[in-house]
């Protein structure tokens, strides 16, 4: 019995002893820590009386001279953005124009090849009536050719109206023969407030080898969803009509060239046999 | 290897070659053309396409003919087609649409808009 009670005393003495190191310890780090802090204390009134206090306003000073600098040169990133942001757009809308006018060279190179990879008349009229129609937009037209015997202009092939209707035309005379003399293409003032008049087409344009008019292509009506002409239209239109004009004249004069040959072949032929 | 099969249907071949020049600018377009409906069906008949471009006036068989006949085939009837006309007229559309086209163009012919409504329907971003 008092063996234990020795024991435990001697448990909680050594206990104490422990508490107490610790206390020892924590004691001498404050200690420590007071000493630092007193050395830091000093340091800085030190620092304060070299001073200090000017060298921190003189900091302040540069520091907001930067900061101006770099306001300074935000404006003038951000004025750069929108600069670059406006030629962008202006890119942008460059683009469309390109693309389009590359649609338009596209449709243009097409149409030629076909218009001149074919020397048979009626084939020729056909490949423009076709591209009239796909290209133009056109739902009623005729074309029209120059007999220069006779300075009459007939229809030659007709979309939408019968040939028969489409009446023949002397050089001169109404806008059909005056467009085929002057060579100027005559569009009506209003599409929407014209009223067909196969004398009186609402486009009619010339069909010209340089300056030489072989025929016109008259329009009286456009398709219902074709409201009105673009202005590259007009332009496409005169190339257009510039290229049928030569592949009209050449198919003409192939078909002549052949008609003649078997001709002078039957001569041959019957002096021969 | 093409990544895209297109037919193109179309009695002109004027307008069968502005088509082609349009749609050429996707890459791997693969282009094969028939010039009426019957053509079109023995096209389809013997490969398999992405998309289908037709006209409606067409001589042997018309473009809302095939469209009909592509539809109701269990092989073709999920192939997009595209009706491009010269007809306007608001019922013309609304005929060919309820008869299974996925959409309609109308003549004259605009590059951009093909273009743009393909690529739509080949699901090319």
């Amino acid at each position: 019995m008092q063996k234990d009670e020795e024991r435990t005393v001697h448990t909680r003495g050594e206990e104490f002893l422990q508490v107490f190191k610790k206390g020892a310890e924590f004691t001498q780090d404050l200690l420590k820590e007071n000493e630092r802090l007193r050395y830091r204390v000093l340091e800085l009134e030190k620092f304060q009386s070299s001073g200090g206090e000017a060298a921190s306003g003189a900091d302040v000073r540069k520091l907001t001279e930067r900061i101006a600098d770099l306001e300074a040169e935000k404006q003038e990133i951000l004025d750069r953005i929108r600069h670059v942001e406006e030629e962008n757009q202006d890119f942008a809308a460059r683009y469309l124009e390109i693309e389009d006018e590359n649609n338009n060279l596209a449709n243009l190179y097409i149409a030629s090849y076909q218009l001149h990879s074919t020397l048979d008349f009626k084939e020729v009229l056909q490949i423009i009536t076709e591209i009239i129609i796909n290209l133009i937009g056109a739902e009623e037209f005729a074309i029209m050719l120059l007999d220069e015997k006779s300075d009459e202009i007939q229809a030659v092939a007709t979309e939408g109206v019968e040939r028969s209707e489409i009446p023949p035309v002397r050089l001169g005379k109404g806008v059909i023969g005056e467009v085929a003399t002057s060579g100027e293409s005559h569009f009506a003032s209003d599409f929407e407030a014209y009223e067909r008049d196969f004398t009186a087409p609402m486009v009619c344009i010339p069909l010209k080898i340089k300056e030489h008019v072989i025929g016109v292509l008259a329009i009286y009506k456009l398709l219902m969803q074709k409201k009105e002409f673009a202005p590259v239209d007009y332009e496409l239109f005169t190339l257009l009509a510039g290229h049928a004009a030569t592949a009209i004249f050449s198919s003409r004069l192939y078909s002549d060239s052949e008609r003649k040959l078997s001709t002078i072949q039957g001569f041959i032929d019957l002096l021969t046999k | 290897m093409s990544d895209y099969n297109v037919l193109i249907v179309e009695d002109s071949p004027t307008m069968r070659q502005l088509i082609a020049f349009a749609l050429k600018r996707i890459r791997g377009v693969r282009i094969v053309e028939a010039n009426d409906g019957v053509d079109g069906l023995k096209k389809l008949s013997s490969e398999r396409f992405d998309l289908i471009l037709t006209d409606i006036n067409m001589p042997i068989m018309d473009g809302l003919k095939l469209v009909s006949l592509v539809r109701n085939d269990a092989n073709y009837k999920a192939i997009p087609i595209v009706v491009i006309t010269t007809e306007g007229a608001q019922e013309d559309r609304e005929r060919a649409l309820a008869l299974g086209a996925n959409d309609y163009i109308t003549k004259p012919i605009q590059p951009t808009k093909i273009l743009d409504v393909a690529k739509s329907l080949l699901r090319i971003a």
